[in-house]
C-alpha cells in the first residue's frame, strides 16, 4: 500500500502570549511512500518528523492537505479505521498485561466481520511472536523484559493485525548502542519478510541511511530533500542536508569562486566551470581528500588516527567553520607525520558549493 | 566500632521525640485498653477490679445496644464504602474529560472536605428534618411528586439509615475524588493513544487499561474507607443528637463513648472490650484487603 502525502500542513495554536502567531510544525509536505518500502523521516529535534508520523497515523488532524493510503483518501478517517500499526517511542506496552495479552489486545478489539475466534487469535499472536523472535517470552510482563525485548513486543503488537502501513516513532532511541545496531537490522528483516510499507522517524542519520529504501530529510517543518540514502548523500541539495548526512561530518569552508576557479584561503583548489563568481560555502566530504605531495590544498597537520582500514588525518585550519579538517584516506597512503603540513588533491564529486546566502547548492 | 555505637546513639537521639510521643499517646493506651478489657468491673476511681477474664466481652456481645451499634456500623460500611468509591470514580472520570470550568468543579467537589461536620449536619437537618413548620426540603419534593412524607430523623429505621449513609458518602467523597482525579491524570496518555490506534472501544479502555492502572489508588481508598466507616461516630451525632441508643443509630465508636462518658457510662471495662472488638474487625478486614491487593497487583508498578 503506497502512502501519498499531499500538501500536508500542520499548525498548532501558540501558547506563548508574546508570540500569538501559530506554530507551523509541518509545512507543505508532498511525498509518496512507495508500496512495500521502508522510509525514514530524518531530521534534528523539533523538525516536525514526529508530527508528520502522527498525521499519517491519524492521531493528529492536518490543518491543510490530504493523506491517501493507496487510492483511498484517509485524511478524515480516525486512526482505528486506517489499518495502521504504530510503535511508540517508549513502546507503550500495557504494564499489567503479559506479552501474550499485549499482542492479543488489538485482535480482541475487532468487531463484526473481522471478529476472530480465540484459536485464530492465539495462532496469529504466536506467528507474529515467532516473526520477532519472542515466542518464549509470552507469559512475561513488560517490566520483566529488556529494552530490546520490549521493542520487539511493541512491533509484534503493531503487526498482529497485519496493518497496511507500519509506523515507528524513534524506534531505537531507547536502546543502548549495541542493541540499536542489532534491532535496526531486525526492523529491516521484519519489513522485508512482511513487505509492509513502513515509515519510521529518527534523528540518527546513520540509522536512517543504513536500513531505508528512501529517506526524507526535514528541518523546521519543511522537507529539504528526499530520495535513496546514497543519492541524497552524494548529491545534497543544500548545506543543511550536506551537513546533516555523513559521519564524520562534512568539512565546511568559506571560499570564493573567481573565474571558474574555487579559492579557499589563498589557494586555488579546484576548477569549477560554470559557477558564478563570488563568495560560497564549500563542503568537502572527509573521503574527498587525496593525499598528494604537490596537492592543491594544504593544511597544518594536527594528528593522524589509524582506524585499521582507513586513516583519519586531522588538520588545523582557520578556514574551516569548525577550525578543524577531518580527512579519511585509505591506509595505503602513507602520511609523513614528521612534516608540519600535508597537501591534498580534491575529488570533485565530493566537493559541493553552496550559495553564501540561500545555502542552496551551486556545484 | 566506636563510631557505630556513636551513630546508633545519635539515631536514637533523633528518634527520641517520636518514640516518646508515640509511646505515651499510642502504645501505652493501646496496651492499657487491652488490659482493661480483661479486667472485670474495673473502677477508674479506685483503680481496682474484681478479677481477670472474658466477662466484659461476653457482656458486650450480649448487650442489645452493642449489637445494634455493630449492625449499624456494618450496614454503614457495606453501603458507603462501595457507593462512595464508585461515585467518586465516576465524578473523577467526568472531571478528567472536561476542560472548561474544570477547576471550578474540582473546588465544588472538594468543599465538603473543608466544611465543618456539624455545619453539614445542620444542612442535612434543613433537608430532612420534620418540624412544626416544615417537613424539610426532601419531603417537600416527595410530596410534589405525589408521595407520602417520611420522618427521616425520628421516623423509621431505614429512613434514618439512608440519611446517615447519604451523609457519610457525601462527607468522604471529596478526598476520594481528589485522589482519583490526580491518579487518572497521572496515567501516561500514550497508553490511550495506543488503545485508540488499536480501535479499542471506550468501555474496554476503561476496564482493561484505566482501571488496572489506577487500581493501587482504588485499593488504598477502599482500605482507608473501611477504616473510616468503622470509626464513624460524629456523623451520627450531627444528624441524630447524642442519645444514639434511643435513636437506634449508634455506632461501635458511639457505644464505646457512651460506655465511658454517656448517661449510662462509667464502664471503662466494657468500653475497652468493645474497642478491642472493633480493632479486631478492622484489622481482619485490612489484612484481607492487603492479601487481595498483593495478589492482584503483583506485576503493576
Amino acid at each position: 500500500m503506497k502512502v501519498v502525502l499531499e500538501n500536508l500542513t500542520k499548525k498548532f495554536p501558540s501558547r506563548d502570549k508574546k508570540h500569538p502567531e501559530d506554530v507551523i510544525a509541518v509545512k507543505d509536505f508532498d511525498y509518496t511512500v512507495k508500496d512495500g518500502t521502508l522510509v525514514g523521516l530524518l531530521g534534528p529535534s523539533g523538525c516536525g518528523k514526529s508530527t508528520t508520523l502522527n498525521l499519517i497515523s491519524g492521531l493528529e488532524k492536518p490543518t491543510v492537505g490530504k493523506i491517501y493510503f493507496g487510492d483511498d483518501d484517509v485524511t478524515k478517517i480516525p486512526p482505528e479505521n486506517r489499518g495502521i500499526g504504530l510503535v511508540f517511542q517508549n513502546y507503550a506496552l500495557y504494564p499489567h498485561l503479559t506479552v501474550r495479552q499485549n499482542i492479543l489486545f488489538p485482535l480482541q478489539n475487532l468487531k463484526g466481520k473481522d471478529k476472530m475466534t480465540k484459536q485464530a487469535m492465539e495462532t496469529a499472536a504466536l506467528n507474529v511472536a515467532k516473526l520477532v523472535q519472542i515466542e518464549n517470552l509470552m507469559e512475561r510482563r513488560p517490566a520483566e523484559l529488556s529494552g530490546g525485548q520490549q521493542q520487539r513486543v511493541a512491533i509484534a503488537r503493531a503487526l498482529v493485525k497485519m496493518p497496511k502501513v507500519l509506523l515507528l516513532d524513534e524506534p531505537l532511541s531507547n536502546l543502548d548502542a549495541r542493541l540499536r545496531l542489532q534491532t535496526r537490522e531486525e526492523i529491516r528483516r521484519i519489513q522485508k519478510e512482511t513487505k509492509i510499507t513502513t515509515i519510521f522517524v529518527t534523528h540518527d542519520q546513520e540509522e536512517a541511511m543504513s536500513i531505508c529504501d528512501e529517506i526524507v530529510v526535514m528541518k523546521d517543518g519543511v522537507v529539504h530533500q528526499t530520495g535513496a540514502p546514497q543519492s541524497v548523500y552524494d548529491d545534497p541539495k543544500n548545506l543543511f542536508v550536506a551537513k546533516f548526512l555523513g559521519m564524520p561530518q562534512i568539512n565546511v569552508f568559506e571560499g570564493e569562486v573567481k573565474a571558474g576557479k574555487l579559492v579557499i584561503g589563498k589557494e586555488e583548489v579546484l576548477d569549477v566551470k560554470g559557477v558564478r563568481d563570488g563568495k560560497v560555502y564549500v563542503g568537502i566530504r572527509p573521503e574527498g581528500f587525496k593525499p598528494a605531495d604537490d596537492g592543491a590544498f594544504s593544511a597544518e597537520l594536527e594528528r593522524v588516527e589509524i582506524l585499521g582500514r582507513d586513516i583519519s588525518v586531522i588538520c588545523k585550519s582557520d578556514l574551516s567553520q569548525s577550525g578543524m579538517i577531518r580527512a579519511i584516506v585509505s591506509s595505503e597512503n602513507l602520511i609523513d607525520t614528521t612534516k608540519s603540513t600535508v597537501s591534498f588533491n580534491l575529488n570533485p564529486s565530493k566537493v559541493f558549493l553552496f550559495d553564501d546566502k540561500s545555502e542552496e547548492r551551486l556545484f | 566500632m566506636g563510631s557505630t555505637a556513636k551513630n546508633n546513639l545519635k539515631a536514637l537521639l533523633y528518634l527520641l521525640p517520636a518514640v516518646l510521643f508515640l509511646g505515651v499517646f499510642m502504645v501505652y493506651p493501646l496496651i492499657d485498653v487491652f488490659v482493661y478489657s480483661f479486667e472485670e468491673g474495673y473502677n477508674s476511681a479506685s483503680q481496682t477490679s474484681f478479677g481477670i477474664g472474658g466477662f466484659n466481652y461476653s457482656y458486650v456481645l450480649h448487650d442489645p445496644y452493642f449489637l445494634q451499634a455493630l449492625k449499624n456500623t456494618l450496614i454503614l460500611v457495606a453501603i458507603t464504602v462501595p457507593t462512595s468509591t464508585i461515585l467518586s470514580l465516576l465524578i473523577s472520570l467526568g472531571l478528567n474529560t472536561i476542560t472548561k470550568l474544570k477547576e471550578l468543579f474540582q473546588t465544588i467537589y472538594f468543599l465538603p472536605y473543608v466544611t465543618n461536620t456539624l455545619a453539614v449536619g445542620l444542612v442535612f437537618m434543613i433537608l430532612f428534618k420534620k418540624t412544626a413548620y416544615t417537613d424539610g426540603m426532601i419531603n417537600f419534593l416527595i410530596k410534589a411528586f405525589g408521595g407520602n412524607s417520611v420522618d427521616f430523623i425520628e421516623g423509621p429505621y431505614w429512613a434514618k439509615m439512608m440519611v446517615l449513609c447519604i451523609y457519610t458518602v457525601w462527607i468522604v467523597m471529596p478526598f476520594k475524588v481528589l485522589v482519583l482525579t490526580s491518579s487518572l491524570a497521572s496515567v501516561n496518555p500514550v497508553y490511550y493513544s495506543a488503545a485508540r490506534v488499536d480501535g479499542t472501544p471506550p468501555h474496554r479502555i476503561f476496564f482493561r487499561i484505566t482501571l488496572p492502572m489506577i487500581s493501587p489508588m482504588i485499593f488504598y481508598l477502599v482500605i482507608t474507607g473501611f477504616i473510616g466507616a468503622f470509626k464513624a461516630y460524629s456523623d451520627a451525632v450531627a444528624l441524630f443528637g447524642t442519645d444514639l441508643n434511643v435513636a437506634e443509630m449508634n455506632t461501635i465508636v458511639g457505644y464505646v463513648y457512651d460506655m465511658l462518658y454517656g448517661d449510662s457510662g462509667g464502664y471503662p471495662s466494657y468500653a475497652s472490650a468493645a474497642a478491642i472488638i472493633l480493632f479486631a474487625i478492622v484489622l481482619t478486614i485490612t489484612v484481607i484487603n492487603m492479601l487481595v491487593r498483593n495478589r492482584r497487583l503483583r506485576y503493576v508498578e
